[in-house]
């Protein structure tokens, strides 16, 4: 097999991803972008452990580390989604913009809905 | 061209195809669930690529708990359902050229780069499990116990994000 096929296909993934990250609104859609790109890069290392067969077998192996990174990653940035979502009732990324640097934009929501809700007020849990 | 070659590229269309759904669908649950299809081809493409224990554990970390922690993720901010015409931002045009830009930088980068290198898929030498588990506890320790301590960190980190009430 050609050596580029997998790297080519590991270069599309990363651009989709990037179109990913780039174009979406939700914060989870955003982060599913983000999923692809780091599988484009598992691509080139596992593409590349084949191609070189060292000892170290340190393609395969540092694949590895990406994927448990990646689900360390993604478990912490849900735990900020829930957080963002339980104080701003959205997950919007174009919305959160209290820390950019332009106070007189009327997009940017005020400075109050940093503040927590109450509790009365928590949207994670069922209602009937 | 061989039977890997043909399998090889028939799941690379997948991937992409799929891939291509995922940023693109207006229904954020099909979205996870193309998601699943990508993330499965790969691991197919992992297979073919020799890397038997990568794929197996692309296919129980990502498809099994990464793939579920989104969908739930996605229930508890109480994402609808149905199909939403707001999912993408209003400039689409300027991320579609930076993204087809990317893929053409990239792409003709390493087409350029390795068009005459051929990978040796007959004489691979196959990372199954026993071999990749001799690698990583002979040779990569070290590693593998600082990412254990990355693990426990994400671990306290995320406990403490989403812990509710008295702070």
């Amino acid at each position: 097999m050609p050596l580029w096929w997998p790297l080519l296909l590991a270069s599309l993934l990363f651009a989709i991803g990037v179109y990913g990250v780039l174009v979406r609104r939700n914060a989870v859609l955003v982060l599913m972008g983000v999923e692809l790109m780091l599988n484009a890069v598992n691509i080139n290392m596992v593409a590349f452990d084949a191609h070189f067969r060292d000892v170290l077998h340190s393609g395969q192996t540092f694949a590895l580390f990406i994927i448990v990174i990646a689900a360390a990653e993604v478990g912490l940035a849900l735990a900020i989604v829930l957080m963002v979502f339980r104080t701003h009732g959205h997950i919007d990324v174009d919305r959160l913009r209290a820390l950019a640097d332009r106070d007189d934009d009327p997009a940017v929501e005020p400075v109050e809905a940093f503040e927590p809700v109450e509790e009365s007020d928590s949207s994670v849990e069922v209602r009937p | 061209m061989s039977v890997v070659e043909v399998i090889f590229l028939l799941l690379s269309l997948v991937a992409v195809g799929s891939a291509l759904l995922v940023v693109t669908t207006r229904n954020m649950v099909h979205a996870a669930l193309w998601l699943v299809v990508t993330l499965g081809s790969i691991a197919g493409c992992f297979l073919v690529l020799a890397a038997e224990f990568v794929a197996w554990v692309q296919i129980l970390i990502y498809v099994g708990a990464v793939v579920v922690l989104l969908l739930f993720a996605l229930m508890l901010t109480k994402a609808p359902t149905g199909v939403q015409s707001d999912l993408n931002v209003r400039q689409v045009l300027p991320a579609a050229v930076v993204g087809a830009l990317v893929a053409a930088l990239l792409g003709t980068t390493v087409v350029a780069g390795f068009s005459g290198v051929r990978i040796d898929l007959d004489n691979a030498v196959v990372g199954s499990a026993e071999l990749t588990g001799a690698t990583i506890f002979q040779k990569w320790v070290l590693p593998f116990e600082v990412l254990s301590v990355l693990l426990l960190a994400a671990l306290v980190g995320a406990i403490v994000l989403s812990r509710r009430g008295d702070r």
